[in-house]
């Protein structure tokens, strides 16, 4: 990612969570066949937004795009036409966003976004043109024009009759109660040739916000009506509050905006005597017609209304949950990562300075019970203060798992097939770094599963399951780990083609007859491996399991595979819950110090003379649980002198590779079990450490540096040498 | 972009160079890339690397790779003394500690008096750059191509470690 100002960079960022707000409506309002109609009023005020944004960022052809897309959103909740073709609209919003989604990751690479639109919005008029005249209306009439007073009265027969919606601040409390002992009315104009009237307007109103304890302004829809600006100017802002507050204050509170050219402030006997302050809060108010400075009168008893003043009400209870919640929000701050990166690289080092002074070799041997008090002390502390840090870098899966609905969705379209996806337990936490890398494994195995798993809807039917398929995507805390499992109930594993393209690609570790079932699906993560004969455009090409793999490997985890023949397969997930920070066992072979996982330690003890014996290529074994483990002489594997030789002097660590496999290796002593921060492998290293089964490094509390043994890849790289 | 912008807030940079010895020979290394000089620290070994990847260090909390450019260049190993110097660079976002022999001084070459190497097949002259002259007394400096000297040597140590897996496999099979 390239450097950015500051501001271009809120904005992409800001930009980003908006196409996922847009991605999980559409996708919301797909699924349940309509637009309900917060989402639409949610869309199109999100499209707006986009567009106005983008517009200053002279990205055209997005703001164009994303207006284009707005004004079907415009005319749903405007009309409420009755065909509405959803699928189709999903589509439109979702090609939208990939196109701007493209347009952004250009800009958030230091390019010029230079994609053209044109086809797009061209698509996107003809539709809702189509969509027009399904509904019977005419597709010539632009909306936003036949809004204004005078072209609206005179527009044809279905004309749009949208109905006033009264924008008010804490309307919790009932209006009595909620009536300060003053009630004022405003009227503010701004100096004629000032830009952005309707933003100065705006910004009036929103600092009136926790001073008044009640307001109604006309123009209404500050923002959203392109007609308040041409009002602001003729009319000015009309303002009506109540407030505990004195004239004098509310005048200041009044004048501190900018271009504000006059301001008449009165006091009203009661909130009665201001002609455009609601009767009922909540319910749309119909202002009388003769009042001019309200564009969008235009009632005519009689019409149905009943659509619209839901609508009406849903957007003000959405506005009365959102305004109050506001002071939440200041709650939260958001922070550079890098800075948070800083801070749990400082608290580890701090951590790793308190062991260095705790443990002193000069203390060595003293009676310091004092001392010994206040380095617990500390200790406790900085292990608290590790935890906090650790946990800032929690964020919950969510964001990632929604992702999946799109890939299943667009998948099953292509495929013909039918499947739905289940989330489970996506408000999980986990550390950032994983939710950033937990994204393209998790969507190469819900790929997967769509595409090899669940069956075209026919053979379902045939096979007595649901002509839907279930893809099943969960995330649970077990131990210290997350465990993060794809299920599908679609046709399973199938084992024996498995086998025979593993000997095509002499996969084979042991005799074919003493392989598990686990260790056959296991076949699935190698590289170039695929049983599906023909490749499709999603998968079939045989890189992605193994990509997977390493992925998830680069994390920590382990994947392992699941399956029923007919029922479907599981694929499992196990990551640990922090990268950063693991118990580890240091040992030291020669001068040399590693340290292991504690996690992946079985046991640790001194062999006898006949514990320990050769099999016919002279390699050293150890029975352990009925099952040979190969025994590993470090020095040998990395060459290090002056190590221990003889077996029965040194120690023998049991690891588990994970694979279902046990390594015993030796060590000449155990030096102790410290809780380590892991560091990467410098990058100038690491291509060369993928087959050593060193996974990163750490310091010592002398401030010397152990390599981190990693058990399966060590078990890897055996096998690989033999 | 990137690029210019860096040549241009550190134009007072330009053409400047930290010039170390190995042996007696004068190599010059671009200033801008370098963050700092110390004095060789513990160093632990990593298996499995070239002979010249000596391991690694632990510089106040960081741990960066070290190489012996001695080793690197073929020449014969040295042990360290007090005046061995460890050149601490940053470039292409990774970091890495050079060590020589010693340190000399900060020149400025002007681009005009650096002259092309030949192009040879021999193999350290692939990470020269130029040879930049000095007075007629005081003879030339090699300049390090640093961007070579990364980018060209991981593809060179993975080609070698493959090398030395294959004899490996050969020698474990018997």
């Amino acid at each position: 990612m390239a450097e950015h100002d500051q501001m271009v960079e809120v904005f992409i960022y800001e930009t980003r969570q908006f196409f996922e707000q847009l991605e999980q409506l559409a996708l919301a309002g797909e699924e349940a066949g309509e637009f309900a109609g917060s989402d639409v009023n949610e869309i199109f005020r999100v499209m707006h937004t986009l567009k106005g944004s983008t517009a200053m960022m002279m990205l055209d052809e997005v703001s164009q795009l994303a207006h284009a897309v707005e004004d079907i959103f415009f005319y749903i909740r405007e009309l409420h036409p009755e065909k509405v073709d959803v699928p189709g609209i999903t589509d439109l919003v979702l090609s939208a966003l990939d196109f701007m989604r493209v347009e952004i990751d250009v800009l958030d690479e230091g390019g010029k976004p230079s994609g053209v639109s044109t086809e797009l919005r061209e698509e996107t008029h003809a539709f809702l043109r189509e969509m027009k005249i399904a509904n019977g209306h005419d597709p010539d009439v632009d909306l936003r024009k036949a809004k204004k007073p005078a072209a609206g009265a005179q527009a044809a027969a279905p004309a749009p009759k949208p109905v006033p919606q009264q924008y008010y601040i804490a309307p919790v409390r009932t209006q009595e109660a909620a009536a300060g002992p003053h009630v004022y009315e405003a009227r503010l104009r701004f100096e004629p040739g000032c830009d952005m009237v309707e933003v100065r307007a705006y910004t009036v109103v929103s600092n009136l916000q926790g001073q008044a304890t009640e307001a109604h302004w006309v123009p209404e829809k500050l923002l959203e009506d392109p007609e308040a600006a041409a009002v602001l100017e003729a009319e000015g802002l009309r303002l009506a509050i109540t407030t505990d507050k004195e004239q004098e204050e509310v005048k200041k509170l009044l004048d501190s905006v900018g271009y504000l050219q006059e301001l008449e402030l009165k006091e009203l006997e009661s909130t009665d005597k201001c002609s455009f302050w609601p009767k009922e809060p909540g319910a749309p108010e119909l202002v009388p017609d003769a009042t001019p400075i309200v564009p969008q009168v235009e009632k005519s008893p009689g019409e149905p209304q009943l659509p619209q003043t839901r609508a009406a009400k849903q957007e003000a209870a959405a506005l009365a949950k959102g305004r109050p919640s506001e002071p939440h929000e200041s709650q939260v701050i958001s922070v550079r990562v890098d800075k948070l990166d800083r801070l749990m690289d400082l608290v580890g080092e701090l951590v790793i300075a308190e062991s260095m002074v705790a443990q002193n070799p000069d203390l060595a041997g003293q009676e310091l019970p004092n001392f010994q008090k206040a380095a617990r002390q500390l200790q406790k502390l900085s292990s608290e203060l590790q935890d906090s840090v650790m946990s800032l870098r929690m964020v919950p899966l969510d964001a990632t798992f929604k992702k999946m609905n799109r890939i299943v969705r667009d998948m099953t379209k292509k495929l013909g097939k039918k499947a739905r996806l289940v989330l489970q337990g996506e408000e999980t936490e986990v550390d950032k770094t994983i939710n950033d890398h937990i994204g393209d494994p998790l969507m190469h195995i819900v790929r997967n599963a769509v595409d090899h798993g669940i069956e075209m809807p026919e053979a379902r039917l045939e096979a007595g399951k649901p002509e839907s398929g279930t893809v099943t995507l969960s995330a649970a805390n077990v131990g210290g780990e997350v465990v993060l499992q794809v299920k599908d109930d679609g046709g399973g594993l199938n084992r024996d083609k498995i086998l025979a393209r593993a000997r095509d690609k002499h996969l084979f570790t042991k005799p074919e007859a003493e392989l598990t079932d686990a260790e056959i699906y296991q076949f699935i993560f190698a590289p170039g491996f695929s049983t599906k004969e023909q490749v499709t455009e999603f998968s079939g090409r045989g890189v992605g399991m193994d990509v997977v793999v390493s992925n998830i490997k680069a994390l920590g985890g382990s994947v392992t595979v699941d399956s029923r023949m007919g029922h479907g397969s599981t694929t499992t997930i196990r990551i640990p819950l922090t990268l950063a920070i693991i118990e580890g066992m240091n040992i030291e072979v020669g001068e040399s110090r590693f340290t292991i996982p504690i996690s992946s330690i079985r046991r640790s003890f001194r062999p006898g003379e006949t514990e320990v014996f050769r099999d016919e290529e002279g390699k050293e074994l150890l029975l352990e649980d009925g099952q040979c483990c190969p025994v590993v002489r470090l020095h040998e594997v990395y060459r290090i002198e002056g190590a221990e030789e003889d077996l029965t002097q040194g120690i023998l660590v049991l690891l588990d590779t994970g694979q279902g496999e046990t390594l015993a290796v030796h060590a000449d002593r155990l030096t102790g079990v410290q809780e380590i921060v892991v560091k990467p492998v410098p990058l100038y290293l690491s291509k060369l450490m993928e087959t050593t089964g060193i996974s990163g490094c750490t310091l010592l509390g002398d401030g010397s540096i152990s390599l981190i043994l990693d058990a399966q890849q060590l078990g890897r790289r055996l096998l690989k040498a033999s | 972009m990137e690029e210019e912008n860096l040549l241009e807030e550190e134009d007072t940079q330009k053409d400047k160079y930290l010039t170390f010895t190995l042996g007696s020979e004068v190599y010059g290394l671009d200033i801008r890339v370098v963050q700092e000089i110390i004095g060789i620290l513990p160093i632990t070994g990593v298996p499995e690397v070239p002979e010249y990847v000596r391991g690694i260090i632990n510089l106040r909390g960081k741990i960066i790779p070290v190489v012996d450019m001695r080793l690197r260049f073929r020449q014969a190993f040295r042990p360290y003394t007090d005046r061995t110097c460890v050149i601490v660079i940053e470039a292409e976002a990774m970091q890495v500690g050079l060590i020589v022999d010693g340190v000399a001084e900060v020149l400025t070459i002007p681009e005009a008096n650096v002259v092309p190497q030949p192009k040879l097949s021999a193999s350290q002259n692939r990470y020269i750059r130029g040879v930049g002259k000095l007075g007629e007394e005081e003879g030339v400096v090699l300049l390090l191509d640093w961007e070579k000297l990364f980018s060209q040597e991981d593809e060179e140590l993975l080609g070698r470690m493959q090398a030395d897996e294959t004899q490996e496999e050969g020698a474990d099979g018997k």
